[in-house]
C-alpha cells in the first residue's frame, strides 16, 4: 500500500527529482559516474524485484541478463572490425536502435528461459539460474568475436541523431554552462531510470501485477481464479530480463568497456542484496538498495584514509572493497532475520504504528 | 583406451569427494528445509583451518582440526541464525545463508590472499600404477575414504536412533516432534555433520593433483550444488549418484578438451551446470528428488 502517490509524496518525488537534475552541476567525475552505475543498476534491480519480490521466483541468474543487454548494445552498435587493431565486429546500428535491441534481446533470453523456470518451483529454480551464470561467463570468455573473450570489448558511445552522450570530449554549452559527455550521460541515465520506475510502477499496481502476487503467495489460489500461471510466469521473466538488459546496456556505456569478470555470480548476488535490502517487490526500494550497494564500496574506497576500521588496499588490513562486503553481508544477515520486508517494510511499520483514526467501537447488536 | 581407464577412474574419485559436499548439502536440506549457499565457504574454512595448521600438528589433526571447526562454524550459523528465521520462505532463508556466504568468503579470501597453500597430505604427488594408467595416490585415499565415510554414514543414518530421528523430522517435522523428536537437536547435529563433511572433502578437494587451496577453492567446490540438484535435493542416494555424474562429467571433459575444443576452453568447469540443466528439464526434482505433489 506503501506506493500510491499521495500529495505529499508527490511534492518529495519532484524534490528529489530536481536535486537530481541539478547534481552534475556540482558533482566531481568520480561521483558522476558512480551515480551513473547506481542507475544502471537501479534499473537491472526493478527488474529483479519484480520477478523475485512480486512474483517469488527467486533467480540467482540476473548478472546474465544483465550481460545479454551490456554485449548487446556492444555488438549491436559496435562498428567494422579494423584487421590488426583486434577489434570486434559489430553491425553498426544506430544506438538508438542498438539499445532497443539489447533491451529486446535481452528479454528473448528471459523468455527462451522461461519455459525451463515454469516447470520448475523455488528453490530448483534458484539453482538452475546460478548454472545460467556459469554457462553465460563460459560463453562470454569463449565466444571471442562476438565478446572480446577475456578482455572485452568496447561499447560504442550512444548518441541520437548526432549529439553525443557518451564520455567524449565532445561538449555542449547551454546558456554559459558547460556540459561534457559524462553529464549529457547522467540525464539520459535519470530519463532511462525514470522510465523504469514508471512503467515498473504501472507493471506491478494493476492487473498483471495481482496476478503475478498471487502466484507468489498461492499457485493453486491464482490458478482457481483463472491466472495463467505459465504464461504470467514466462511473461515475469521476460520483463524482468528486459530490465536487466537495458541496466546491462546503460553498464556498458558507463564504463565504456566491458569484461567477462564482472558478470559472475558475485553480481547477481549484490542484485540480490539490492532487492532484499531495499524490500521484496518494493521499486523504490530496490532503487534505494541499488544506490546503497553500488555507492557503498565507492564511499569507503573514497574516503579510506579517513576512517578508523578501513585500511588502504594491499597493506593486509580490511579493504575498502572488503570492507563493504563485510557491511552487505552483515546487513542482508541482520535485515532478513530482523526486518524481513527490507528498508520499505520498515517505513510501512513505522506509518502502522501509529493509526491516524481509531477504530469506532463497535457495540454488538442483540440478536433478533 | 588408456586414457578413458585413467579418466573414469579419476573422475570416481573426484566424484566421491563431490558426493561428500553433496551430502552436507542434502543433509542440512532435508532436517531444515534450507538450501546454503555457505556450504562452500564452510568447505573453505575447514580447509583453511587444516592447511595453516598441519605443519605444527600434522596432517591428521590438522585434518580434525579443521573438520571440527567447520562443524562448529555450521552450527554457530544455524543456532544464531537460521534457528530464528524457522518457517520463513524458502527463498528468503537462501538469501540468508549468501549473506553468511559473503562475509566468510570475504575475510577467508581476504586471509589467504594469493597464497596457495598445501594441505600437507602424507600421499604426495606419487601415482599408482594400473596397466598404462596413472592414477594419483590421492585421488585414490580420497576416495576410499569417501567411501568408508559414506558407508559409515549411511549405516548411522539407518540404524541409529539419530538416523531415526533424522528421517523423521525431515519426513514431517511436526509429528516428529510430537513423538518427542528435539528439532533444534536434529538440525544442528544435521549442519555440524555437513561441516565436517565439507571440510574433509575440500582437504580432499585441493589435494594433489589441484595445486592446493587458494581463493577460487570455493567457486569451484560450488560445483557440488549441480550434483546434489541432479540426484534431487532431499535424497542422499542422490547425492552420492549426482556426485559420481559431475565427477565424470568434469574429468572428461577437462580430459577430453582437445576433442572438445569446439565448446570452448575450460569446459570442465561448467559441464556441471549444462548436465543440471538437461537433467532438470527432464525431471524437475531431480533424479531421486520427492515431485512436488500439486501440480497446477
Amino acid at each position: 500500500m506503501s506506493e500510491y502517490l499521495t500529495d505529499r509524496r508527490r511534492l518529495a518525488m519532484v524534490a528529489i527529482g530536481a536535486v537530481l537534475l541539478a547534481l552534475p552541476l556540482v558533482l566531481a567525475d568520480f561521483w558522476l559516474q558512480s551515480g551513473l552505475f547506481a542507475m544502471a543498476f537501479a534499473i537491472a534491480a526493478i527488474g529483479l524485484t519484480i520477478l523475485v519480490g512480486t512474483t517469488g521466483q527467486l533467480s540467482l541468474g540476473h548478472a546474465f541478463f544483465v550481460a545479454i543487454g551490456a554485449y548487446g548494445y556492444c555488438y549491436l552498435a559496435g562498428g567494422e572490425s579494423i584487421p590488426g587493431l583486434k577489434a570486434q565486429s559489430g553491425l553498426q546500428f544506430p544506438p538508438v536502435l542498438a539499445l532497443l535491441g539489447a533491451v529486446g534481446l535481452a528479454g528473448l533470453a528471459g523468455a527462451l528461459f522461461s519455459p525451463i523456470a515454469s516447470r520448475l518451483r523455488g528453490l530448483y529454480l534458484g539453482l538452475v539460474t546460478l548454472g545460467l551464470v556459469f554457462l553465460g561467463q563460459h560463453i562470454m570468455f569463449n565466444a571471442a568475436e562476438i565478446t572480446g573473450g577475456f578482455n572485452g570489448r568496447d561499447a560504442q558511445p550512444f548518441s541520437v541523431f548526432g549529439f553525443e552522450f557518451s564520455d567524449g570530449d565532445e561538449e555542449t554549452s547551454v546558456l554559459g554552462t558547460v556540459f561534457t559527455g559524462l553529464h549529457k550521460l547522467w540525464y539520459l541515465g535519470l530519463l532511462l531510470l525514470a522510465f523504469s520506475a514508471w512503467t515498473a510502477h504501472n507493471i506491478v499496481r494493476t492487473r498483471p501485477g495481482r496476478a503475478l502476487e498471487t502466484i507468489r503467495d498461492s499457485e493453486l489460489a491464482a490458478a482457481t481464479m483463472g491466472v495463467d500461471i505459465r504464461a504470467y510466469k514466462a511473461g515475469a521473466f521476460c520483463v524482468s530480463s528486459m530490465y536487466a538488459g537495458l541496466g546491462g546496456a546503460l553498464i556498458a556505456l558507463v564504463f565504456g568497456r566491458i569484461v567477462p569478470e564482472s558478470f559472475g555470480f558475485v553480481l547477481s548476488v549484490e542484485f540480490l542484496v539490492m532487492v532484499v535490502l531495499g524490500g521484496l517487490g518494493s521499486i523504490r526500494g530496490a532503487i534505494a538498495g541499488a544506490a546503497l550497494v553500488s555507492l557503498l564500496p565507492r564511499f569507503l574506497d573514497f574516503y579510506a584514509d579517513k576512517l578508523p576500521l578501513v585500511s588502504e588496499p594491499g597493506t593486509g588490513g580490511v579493504g575498502p572493497s572488503q570492507m563493504s562486503r563485510f557491511v552487505y553481508g552483515i546487513a542482508i544477515v541482520l535485515v532478513l532475520v530482523y526486518a524481513p520486508r527490507g528498508l520499505a517494510g520498515i517505513r510501512l511499520r513505522r506509518a502502522r504504528r501509529k493509526p491516524t483514526v481509531t477504530p469506532p467501537s463497535v457495540t454488538p447488536s442483540p440478536a433478533p | 583406451m588408456t586414457q578413458l581407464f585413467e579418466l573414469t577412474i579419476n573422475g570416481l574419485s573426484l566424484g566421491a569427494i563431490y558426493a561428500l559436499i553433496a551430502i552436507g548439502f542434502v543433509l542440512v536440506f532435508k532436517a531444515t528445509g534450507i538450501v546454503n549457499f555457505a556450504h562452500g565457504s564452510i568447505l573453505l574454512l575447514g580447509a583453511y583451518v587444516a592447511a595453516r595448521t598441519q605443519g605444527d600438528l600434522g596432517f591428521w589433526l590438522a585434518l580434525g582440526l579443521g573438520a571440527a571447526a567447520a562443524a562448529t562454524a555450521a552450527m554457530i550459523m544455524e543456532v544464531l541464525i537460521m534457528r530464528r528465521v524457522r518457517g520463513v520462505e524458502a527463498g528468503v532463508l537462501a538469501i540468508i545463508t549468501l549473506g553468511v556466504d559473503v562475509i566468510l568468503l570475504t575475510e577467508l579470501s581476504r586471509r589467504i590472499g594469493a597464497d596457495i597453500l598445501a594441505t600437507g597430505a602424507p600421499w604426495g604427488s606419487e601415482v599408482v600404477r594400473v596397466g598404462d594408467a596413472a592414477i594419483p595416490e590421492a585421488r585414490v585415499a580420497a576416495a576410499v575414504i569417501a567411501v568408508l565415510v559414506i558407508g559409515a554414514f549411511v549405516t548411522a543414518f539407518r540404524k541409529t536412533d539419530w538416523g531415526v530421528a533424522m528421517r523423521a523430522a525431515a519426513a514431517d517435522g511436526k509429528t516428529a516432534s510430537l513423538m518427542g523428536v528435539r528439532l533444534n537437536r536434529v538440525a544442528m547435529s544435521a549442519w555440524a555433520l555437513a561441516g565436517a563433511l565439507a571440510a574433509l572433502a575440500g582437504v580432499f578437494f585441493v589435494s594433489f593433483p589441484s595445486p592446493g587451496l587458494d581463493n577460487a577453492t570455493g567457486l569451484q567446490a560450488l560445483a557440488a550444488i549441480p550434483a546434489a540438484v541432479i540426484g534431487g535435493l532431499d535424497s542422499i542416494a542422490g547425492a552420492l549418484v549426482g556426485g559420481i555424474i559431475v565427477g565424470l562429467v568434469a574429468t572428461y571433459c577437462a580430459g577430453y578438451q582437445d576433442e572438445l575444443s569446439f565448446l570452448g576452453r575450460g569446459l570442465g568447469q561448467v559441464a556441471p551446470y549444462a548436465v543440471m540443466f538437461l537433467v532438470l528439464l527432464v525431471r524437475p526434482s531431480g533424479l531421486f528428488g520427492t515431485q512436488a505433489v500439486n501440480r497446477v
